[in-house]
């Protein structure tokens, strides 16, 4: 097992993790938490490609997990007004308790 | 495989399983902040130094705080007794396992991947920076955009109601 296979599956890892806090939790904060837990684990990927692919000077990798870094900041600051937003209308962030988009 | 290595993911790993199961919000984002650490160690060891820092200054800096603000002006809405998992809970940690497995299975069975390491490359600041200013400068520029889009978005979202509140009650 190359360094490589272990750092694609410790991001495989956490990217499970993620994907298994943001379908079973009920408080919506938590879910965001969970979706910023898998962008981080695409972000591994793309650093772990970069340093072991064939080119690394050509610094694609790095320029492509700074944008990354920056649309997920740009995507939680986002999505936490939203859930303030939704908190502020039915007084909770338990998911399954709002279930409609009007009133 | 170093140690450093393995420490690091087992951090990684028992921080983001934290997260995902405590019943304490904060508590879940403390060791999400953790998490993100832990994430940076990685990209230092890749040697994407730069990388590495503006996790941390752009993860545990600023998202961390800002879920942590979230948690807190929501807090009226914590759970007493009941379950912190949706009623499915089981089915969704089935769907990630299986995830996992396809993605395990493949990364593993992968014959692509087994090439050499090749030797650590000459990465500093300042290549990373001429080359955000020449062949990525369209990217940045279009970056900076949605950031301010995202930034005026977010304050709109957040402030809406109790501003038409208060002009409710002007009236």
């Amino acid at each position: 097992m190359t360094p490589l296979h272990g750092y694609l599956l410790i991001s495989a890892l956490l990217f499970a993790i993620g994907l298994a806090g943001a379908v079973t939790r009920r408080n919506s904060i938590i879910v965001l938490i969970g979706i910023e837990l898998m962008l981080n684990a695409a972000n591994l990927n793309f650093i772990a490609f970069w340093r072991f692919g064939p080119n690394p000077e050509a610094l694609t990798g790095v320029v492509f997990a700074l944008f990354s870094i920056a649309v997920a900041a740009a995507e939680a600051a986002v999505g936490l007004a939203l859930i303030i937003s939704i908190y502020r209308h039915y007084k909770t962030t338990d998911l399954d308790r709002v279930d409609s988009m009007k009133g | 495989m170093t140690a450093a290595f393995i420490v690091i993911c087992l951090v990684i790993l028992a921080s983001g399983i934290a997260a995902m199961t405590l019943r304490n919000l904060v508590h879940c984002a403390l060791s999400l902040s953790i998490t993100f650490a832990g994430l940076a160690a990685l990209y230092l060891q890749l040697d994407a130094q730069f990388v590495g820092f503006a996790q941390i200054l752009v993860y545990v800096g600023a998202v961390a705080i800002l879920i942590v603000f979230a948690i807190l002006l929501t807090r009226g809405s914590e759970p007493g007794r009941q379950s912190i998992y949706s009623p499915h809970w089981l089915i969704g940690v089935g769907i990630a396992a299986v995830v996992f497995a396809v993605i395990g299975a493949v990364i593993l069975s992968s014959k692509a991947l087994v090439r050499p390491q090749a030797p650590a490359p000459e990465v500093g600041v300042r290549q990373l920076g001429d080359q955000l200013m020449t062949k990525y400068v369209l990217p940045l520029e279009v970056l900076g955009l949605l950031l301010t889009a995202a930034l005026i978005g977010a304050v709109i979202l957040a402030m809406q109601e109790g501003h038409s509140k208060r002009a409710g009650g002007a009236e």
